[in-house]
């Protein structure tokens, strides 16, 4: 549905973004992941038309965005970071203004106006004037703003930023329920927004793109080590078991964490690409103590992302 | 074309929302209704001075009332041209919303029309007002109407030239203050190089007064239309426009 090829936006002399290419496939929702001015908003003003590549191409819905940008234009729907609202207009006269904007026929208009406001829970503020709403509505309406004309792709920039925590939990309901109709890319800074919305995500940093994967692969794949807690008893000394395990070929570093219930627990991780468990049970077994548990802790995708921005050796990752 | 009333209905909603609309409106009545009753008392006194001295000449209402109201009008309309354009494109771009209508499939110039044409339209309404004084003329005398339409006809051009270069000026800045004092600025210079020139025999001189805009409705508030002067207006109101869309798409390499 996406696809950028080489995508490079220079100003002046800074490139903003660098050589970006990427794809995201029909009713996808993908996460732009990256820090502040790690070219997010750059490469998603690329895409709406707004902004001209300096070089490389990117197609919507299968239409180039320099050559072809009303196609691409009917077919986009977007939320800038600020939405943009008219304060001194109502709710619903906005929503029309944008929906006649964008090409929604006018016998269709009244049909679809209600729709959104429905989908979008803004039905009750819609003879409200925008300048009076709070700052959850009012993203609301600029989400409301952005799929009124029902397009095949969403840009969301940073579509959470500034809201309290349960208007973040239901303007991510709110996204995931419009997947599957609409290709979707939103962009956040905010990892767990990530693992609460998207299928895939597009890590980007300093305008190149770092990592691309589902989240789950992202998380397996930047470690080829694999990391194991291991919980025992009837060893005489923690000391002892460390030394036993760090014995058992494969393992790369252990370390003793606090166990409860007179539990002795550590963390092993392994070298890369190397399967340590069966080794390891076979070893705390064989010196005679009891193995309660053995279960490889995952990475969470915020050391994913730590080490995936902090270095820029990182790009081997993919 | 649709986009184009689309954009110009939301300005023109956007005006009248807010008291900018009723202000000038209001405004313009008190202004235009003084001089409309000045025009018409010195019209009466002088007329009776004439009946008394016993030289009942024939008095042109036209000559005497309509035309010097016009040309009180036209150029009390320029002090207008400011408020009206100077929040056109420096709000949308302050407030964000500019990204709504450049990622809109709507062209540039769809925009810039749509803006323009709403900037002609509430200008209008506010000369509208000053027909009040002009048609109460009708109930007692017989004006002639065609120079009247003539007139604002070229009040109308006059307007939609300083319009659209205001236009222009509203594109170079995200302040609406800027925007208007700019335009403000150059409203009166246009008005001023009138004074100046006046005298003006050089070639120089010429060229300049050439440029007032003034200048030339002096025709149409006689009632005359010169191609001369439509095509030096609707000149004017190409240029500012085209302005206004290279502007408007430098917004896109710049930003």
């Amino acid at each position: 549905m996406i696809k950028v090829e080489g995508l490079t936006k220079r100003y002046a002399r800074m490139a903003a973004v660098d050589n970006v290419s990427f794809e995201v496939a029909k009713g996808q929702i993908v996460g732009f992941l990256g820090p502040n001015g790690a070219g997010k908003t750059t490469t998603m003003r690329v895409l709406t038309c707004f902004l001209p590549a300096t070089e490389g191409r990117a197609e919507v819905a299968g239409y180039d965005v320099t050559t072809q940008p009303m196609e691409v234009k009917r077919r986009i729907g977007y939320l800038p970071e600020t939405p943009p609202l008219y304060p001194d207009m109502e709710v619903c006269e906005y929503l029309e203004f944008v929906g006649r904007l964008k090409g929604v026929p006018k016998s269709n208009l009244k049909q679809r106006l209600d729709e959104v406001a429905e989908r979008c829970s803004i039905a009750d503020v819609k003879t409200k004037l925008i300048g009076k709403l709070s700052k959850g509505y009012r993203q609301r309406v600029g989400l409301a703003q952005a799929i009124i004309h029902n397009p095949d792709v969403l840009i969301l920039d940073e579509p959470t930023s500034g809201l309290d925590p349960k208007q973040i939990i239901e303007t991510r309901d709110l996204i995931k329920s419009l997947a599957g109709d609409h290709t979707i890319i939103l962009s956040t800074h905010i990892l767990p927004e990530v693992e609460a919305v998207c299928e895939r995500v597009i890590i980007i940093n300093k305008g190149k793109v770092v990592a691309t994967d589902t989240v789950d692969n992202l998380t397996h794949r930047l470690r080829g080590s694999e990391a194991v807690t291991v919980e025992l008893t009837g060893a005489p000394g923690a000391d002892d078991v460390q030394r036993k395990l760090e014995l058992v070929s494969g393992v790369s570093r252990v370390v003793a964490k606090e166990g409860r219930g007179g539990m002795l627990k550590f963390e092993v991780e392994s070298l890369q690409g190397r399967q340590i468990r069966p080794d390891l049970a076979r070893a705390v077994v064989e010196s005679g103590w009891q193995l309660h548990e053995l279960h490889s802790a995952a990475f969470s995708l915020e050391e994913v992302f730590i080490e995936l921005t902090s270095s820029q050796a990182a790009g081997g990752a993919q | 074309m649709s986009s184009i009333w689309v954009i110009c209905r939301k300005e023109l909603k956007g005006y009248f929302a807010s008291p900018i609309a009723y202000g000038l409106m209001v405004f313009f009545a008190v202004i235009a209704g003084y001089f409309s009753f000045m025009a018409t008392a010195i019209f009466v006194q002088r007329g009776m001075e004439s009946q008394m001295m016993g030289r009942g000449m024939p008095m042109d209402l036209n000559e005497w009332v309509i035309r010097p109201v016009l040309m009180n009008v036209s150029v009390i309309g320029l002090f207008m041209i400011p408020m009206i354009t100077m929040r056109l494109f420096a709000e949308e771009k302050r407030s964000g919303t500019i990204e709504l209508l450049t990622t809109s499939p709507v062209t540039d110039l769809q925009v810039i029309l749509g803006k323009w044409l709403a900037s002609v339209l509430m200008y209008g309404a506010v000369l509208g007002v000053s027909l009040i004084g002009l048609v109460a003329l009708f109930a007692w005398g017989k004006p002639d109407w065609k120079p009247m339409l003539i007139g604002y006809l070229g009040l109308l051009l006059q307007g939609g030239s300083l319009l659209a270069i205001g236009t222009f000026i509203s594109t170079c800045t995200r302040n609406q203050i800027v925007a208007g004092v700019a335009t403000f600025a150059i409203c009166l210079l246009l008005w001023v190089l009138d004074w100046v020139t006046a005298f003006a025999t050089s070639t120089g001189g010429k060229v300049i007064s050439y440029l007032s805009v003034v200048q030339h409705f002096e025709g149409f508030s006689k009632g005359v239309l010169d191609t001369k002067d439509l095509i030096f207006y609707l000149s004017v109101i190409f240029f500012g426009l085209f302005l206004t869309s290279r502007s408007m798409e430098s917004l896109r390499w710049r930003s």
